[in-house]
This record gives C-alpha cells, structure tokens and sequence, in this order.
C-alpha cells in the first residue's frame, strides 16, 4: 500500500486544549499554511502510531459550531464534512472536549457526531476538572455518545496512547455507514441534549477550590483590575528595553567580528564592499531588534496561553468601543506593538467583518519595533539628555510621546472611519472567559521559535534584498574622477532622490530623507542603515568618514527637520510586508491602497505641521 | 419567582433563568455567537462582573461552567427572571 498517511483532524471549542493536545502529539515539527483562498491557517504536523507508522495531524480552527459566524469556523466546518477544498477527507476527527465544560462543549461535539464520521472524543484537561470538583464516568460518556472516549491531560501528556490506539482502532475498523446515535438536532433542542448528556457523565459536582474565580475578584475588579493591567503593560514595554540590551550587544559584536573577519580574508574591491556595506551592515541593522520582538512576544504569548488576555480584552472593551472597536481589537493592537504583521493577523478572531477592518487599518499606527531604530537616532541626535523631573529623562518622553502620538492617532482614525467609509451598526462584543492556566514552557517556545523564524526569513529575503539594491544604486555608475559632482548625486538612487526631494521639501526634508525613503519602504529600519550608507559614501576624505551618523546628522539637519522627520515615521506607510499582509487579510488590493493613502497624507501633514511650528518657534 | 427584567439590569452575584430573547435586537451573526455560547431560552446565568470603573458595560455571566463576556446592548434584549432569593438593590 503506497497511499497517503491517513489523515487525522483535531476539532473542538476554543478553549479546549486543543493546541496543547495537538502539541503533545506531534512535537515542534509543525507546518503552517493557508487555506486556499481564505485567511484561515492550516496547522499540520506528524503523528507516528505506536507501530511507528505515521499520520498527518491537523489542527482544525476552535469552533463553537457547525452553523459557522466566522472564516474559521467556515472552514472547521468544511473539512469536518469533507468538503473543503485542498483538504483530503479526514480518515478520523479527534474531537477535543474540555472535561470541566462538558455541557457547553458537548453542544458542538453532538452536531460532529451526527455528521456520521469516524470520531473519536478526547475528554481533555481531565486534572483541572478534578481540581474543580468534578468526577466524570467516561464509560458513560461514550455510552451515551456512541463513539470511544478517551480521558487524556494533554499537558502532562496523560492519556495519549490510549487516544492514538483508539484512533488505530478507528482507521482499521472504519465503519460503514455508521448510525449516530445522537439525532440530528439544532439549536434548543442541541444545548438540552448536551446538558442531559453532561449530566450523565458526571459522577459526583463538589464546589472544589475555584481559585479561578477568585483571581477574577481581582483582576476584574471594576478599579484594581484597569490599575493591574496597566502595570502589566507597564512592565511588559520596560522589559522591552531593559531585558534587550545585553542579547542586542551581543549580536551587535558578533555582526562587527564577521564583518572584520571578512575585511582580514578578502581583498579590497567590490566584493568585500558588497558583502561588508550590504549585506553584514544591512541585515545586522535589523537582527538586533530580535531580542525586543522575542521579549515583547513571550510577555503576548504568556498573557494569552495565560487566560488574562482576555480579560484585558474585557476591560478594554468599553475604552474600545467608544471609538467603534470592541476589546477584541485590543489583542492585536497589542501585538502591533512588536510588529504590524502578526497584529494584522490575530485580527482573525474578530467576527465582526466592519471591526476586523478597522482594526487592520489602524494598526500601522501602533508604534512598531522597526521605528525604534529611527526614533532612537534621531533623538539621540537632536533631542538633549536633560533631565525634566526626577528620573524622567527627556529624550525618554519624547519616546513616549511619540507613542502616544500613534495611540492618539489610531484612536481618532478608527472613530472616523467608523462613522464613514467601515461605517456600520456598533458590534458586539461576546467572548468566552476562559479559566487560568498556568503557560505551558513548551507551547510558548512552540510560539516564540514561529515568530522568530518568521521575522528572520522577512530579514533575510526583504530587508537583505532591500539594502542591497539600495547600495547598487548607490555605487553605480561611479561618479568620473574630474567631476564636481557627488557620488550620491551621481548615482542612480541620488538621480531619483533628486526628483522626489521638491514634493518633501515643503516639510522640511533634504535630499537625503528623501534618498532614505525610498527603500525605507521595504521596512522603516532600513531608513537608518540608507542613511548610514548614504553619508559614508558621500563622505570626501577619511576623516569625514570617521564621524558617526549622528554626528552628521547634527551637522547636516536642522532641528525642525529631525522633528518632522520623526512625526512622518508616526504615520507613514513604510513597510511593504504591511501592505502585503493588509492585502491578503482582505482579500484584494482596494483597502492596501485606501490605507497607504491615507496614512501617507497623515504622515504628510503631520511632519508638515512639525517643521512650520518648529520653525515659527524658532527652534 | 421574582419580577422579570433584563439582564442589564440584574444586580451582581444574582443568578437567573433567561425567559425570553428579543432576537430581533440582535444581528444573526451575533445570535448565533450567542447561541453557541450556550445563551438560550430557559437557561440558568449569574452576572459576575461589570466593565471598568463600574459601568455596567461589558457584563461577565456565568454560564454553566464558563464564563462569557457579553455587551450592555445584547444584555438589554435578554430577559431574565431572578432565582435565588437576595435583598434587592
């Protein structure tokens, strides 16, 4: 037999310790795609059987139901049923239960099972519901079910190869034409049939140590709860920075050894330069911001593995909608903070097609990790070290300025476009709490190495191939030996900055911001390295090459300039993955454009409105 | 049992059987979310919490053995009817 691994699918409610369960079985090996034609992820991995033979496990999108409110339960719904495109027949559905939330859960679980497939239940988190007082019969359970249920603690990897034998069990005895035993049922008389049937299955409910509610008390207090989450927050940017700086040291000598290794090795010329300029300086710019994306991401992935995200989520929910959002825009507007992209992405989880793009659109307003680099040049350039108050420095305020500038912004822009071009009826905001967890070290990694792989990838194809290209343009053609002319002039990207400098010059900006815009587009730290680059290769004799960029910077803007500069970085466009992701969560070209746009003309006006009252104040 | 209201206007801690649902209020997207959350006819649920600051809005419900956050503008279309016996507010 020559066919494909049989195929085994996970389905259940959110909140069931599906991914924790789907973890356990198949180990970091994991494969993420997309869905043809839809924004929904696929996660496969590897399963071996107990005879080693092996199986494709995917994790299905957590779903309430089969009648679906969202694309991901669209398309949990189609594979279940066998008809979704790019995807086989599942050869058994594994339906993941929690044992604590029978009657909810068992809501959706009876519409798989009638579908007549070959199922098998997985009543997981089996510990908590002891600890909460509840003991289940699962032999009753599969009883009343009809199909095999099998106990298992994902977590602690309890119960897993009596679900893989059962499932064996399954594939090998698939049975023909099976007849549910569950009728088909909709709504009432389905949450009825769940409760009855949860009803049977457990044994004995004692109140039990309910330590979740308890924590709740607290963290949704109507007045320590904002006052936590705040502090939460608070901590989670100082960590940002404070945890950062050792790793990026590092990273930073280590670029600097291979960069001089390769000076020591090759002779001087074209290719050295190449390797040295473009390539080492280029993509080393953008690697140190892995320790502050990793460290901002641990902080997500704990808060959310956690449970508290969504209490976060709950009382941010009515800051949120006085502009038109729910708090289920604030997980990714979170995240925005570390990178647009993955922000962009967690949108999924809001059902509200009108809220999602909303959310999508002022997301790039959210100050991202790539403008650090820019903010922190320039400020440290042009903004003095004083101290405005005890331990509050100002160069750190005008950081945190600049930050509020981008909540400030996001904020206004969402209620205007809530009220025009996303105008619709305010959405609700219905969210399942779910019981705290303690994070699983595991899982997190899991999540950590998937993000660091992703921003390493966009580093290496992207802001390599952007930084490159820039520094072709820049060297070629070589301006002739009797010229007047500027290497930059001369070149190819000064030719085209030139063009551009007259529509930036009405907002204080030189020709160099201009030639530094351009391949900024690929991604805004890249600004940094266009100008580093511009300047060195501009510079007229080795001394002028010595001075640091700041140093030049000084010499060379004015401080009118360098303000405006940083308002442009609050609003603009500068990053092409950004529009990219934009395009495909929406499916088309039409909101990309709408959002670059309008935030290039926000960017636009605002750095205008910078250098003129600058300049007026004399500054 | 006790007069019906709605649960927008339930006082925390009390629990009470939903009686009625104007799904006309409600968008059928948002109905189904609510269905599927376990919020039907006949069910019992506990108001926990209220937002920030004490506005009532969003509200935390238990609802069997999980806890669902809903708004103050779907709570106003259930009407509940109070079961356990507490001093009124």
């Amino acid at each position: 037999m020559s066919e494909l691994a049989p195929l085994i699918v996970l389905a259940g409610n959110p909140n069931s310790g599906k991914s924790a369960l789907f973890n356990a079985l198949t180990g970091a090996r994991q494969k993420i795609a997309n869905y043809p034609g839809v924004t929904v992820e696929r996660k496969s991995g590897h399963f071996s059987f107990a005879d080693g033979r092996p199986a494709e496990l995917v994790d299905l999108p957590g779903s309430y139901s089969l009648d679906p409110t969202s694309p991901d339960e669209e398309v949990t719904r189609s594979v279940v049923m066998g008809l979704q495109k790019g995807e086989r027949r599942p050869d058994v559905i594994i339906l993941v239960l929690d044992a604590a939330n029978l009657d909810n859960h068992l809501r959706f679980a009876l519409e798989v099972i009638a579908l007549g497939q070959p199922v098998v239940v997985a009543l997981n988190m089996m510990d908590l519901a002891e600890r909460d007082g509840l003991t289940l019969d699962p032999a009753k359970l599969e009883q009343a079910l009809g199909v095999p249920v099998i106990p298992t603690v994902a977590v602690r990897r309890r119960g897993l190869e009596d679900l893989s034998a059962a499932v064996e069990n399954r594939l090998l005895h698939k049975p023909e034409n099976i007849e549910p035993v569950v009728a088909k049922d909709r709504d009432r008389g389905l949450s009825k049939q769940a409760k009855r049937i949860a009803n049977l299955a457990v044994v004995s409910e004692t109140a039990g140590r309910r330590w979740s509610e308890r924590a709740d008390r607290l963290f949704l207090h109507p007045f320590a709860g904002p006052i936590i989450l705040f502090a939460v927050l608070f901590v989670m940017f100082q960590a940002v920075f404070a945890w950062s700086e050792a790793p990026i040291g590092l990273i930073e000598s280590a670029s600097e050894w291979v960069a001089a290794g390769v000076e020591a090795n090759l002779p001087p010329g074209f290719l050295r330069d190449f390797i040295i300029e473009g390539a080492i300086g280029g993509v080393g710019s953008v690697v140190v911001f892995l320790p502050q994306i990793l460290i901002l991401f641990l902080f997500i992935l704990l808060l959310e593995a956690s449970g508290y995200m969504t209490r976060a989520a709950f009382i941010m929910d009515r800051m949120m909608a006085s502009v038109g959002l729910s708090g289920r825009s604030f997980i990714p507007l979170l995240s925005s903070f570390a990178c647009a992209i993955p922000g962009i992405m967690a949108t999924r989880s809001i059902s509200d097609p009108k809220d999602r793009l909303t959310t999508i659109l002022v997301a790039p307003l959210m100050t991202c990790s790539a403008r650090l680099p820019v903010y922190a040049i320039i400020i440290g350039a042009f903004i003095p070290p004083t101290q405005v108050g005890p331990g509050i420095g100002l160069q750190g305020l005008v950081l945190f300025g600049l930050y509020v500038f981008g909540i400030v912004g996001a904020m206004i822009v969402a209620l205007v476009l809530r009220s025009t071009v996303t105008k619709g009826p305010n959405s609700g905001f219905l969210m399942e709490m779910p019981k705290y967890q303690l994070p699983l070290m595991k899982d997190i990694l899991i999540g950590l190495w998937q993000r660091a792989w992703i921003f390493l990838r966009r580093a290496g194809t992207i802001i390599f191939g952007a930084t490159v290209v820039l520094w072709l343009l820049l060297t070629f053609p070589k301006v002739p030996e009797d010229s007047a002319m500027s290497q930059v002039d001369y070149s190819v990207a000064g030719r085209i900055a030139n063009v551009i400098a007259p529509v930036v010059e009405p907002i204080g900006f030189n020709r160099d911001i201009a030639l530094a815009l351009i391949p900024a587009m690929a991604a805004r730290e890249v600004a940094v390295a266009a100008l580093a680059t511009t300047y060195a290769i501009d510079a007229p004799d080795e001394e002028a090459e010595a001075k640091s960029l700041t140093e030049r910077l000084q010499s060379r803007w004015s401080l009118p300039t360098a303000l405006a500069f940083l308002a442009w970085f609050v609003f603009a466009p500068q990053c092409i993955s950004t529009i990219a992701v934009t395009r495909r969560e929406t499916n088309g070209w039409r909101w990309p454009a709408f959002m670059v746009a309008y935030l290039f003309t926000l960017a636009y006006v605002a750095a205008g409105i910078t250098y003129w009252s600058a300049v007026a104040l004399g500054l | 049992m006790q007069t019906p209201t709605t649960l927008d206007q339930l006082s925390l801690k009390q629990s009470a059987e939903v009686v009625a649902i104007d799904w006309a209020a409600i968008s059928d997207n948002e109905g189904r979310r609510l269905r599927a959350l376990g919020i039907d006819k006949g069910v019992s649920v506990e108001k926990l919490y209220r937002g920030m600051f004490g506005m009532n809005d969003p509200i935390a419900l238990k609802v069997g053995r999980m806890m669902i956050a809903v708004r103050k503008s779907h709570a106003k279309a259930i009407s509940v009817c109070p079961v356990a016996v507490t001093t009124p507010a």
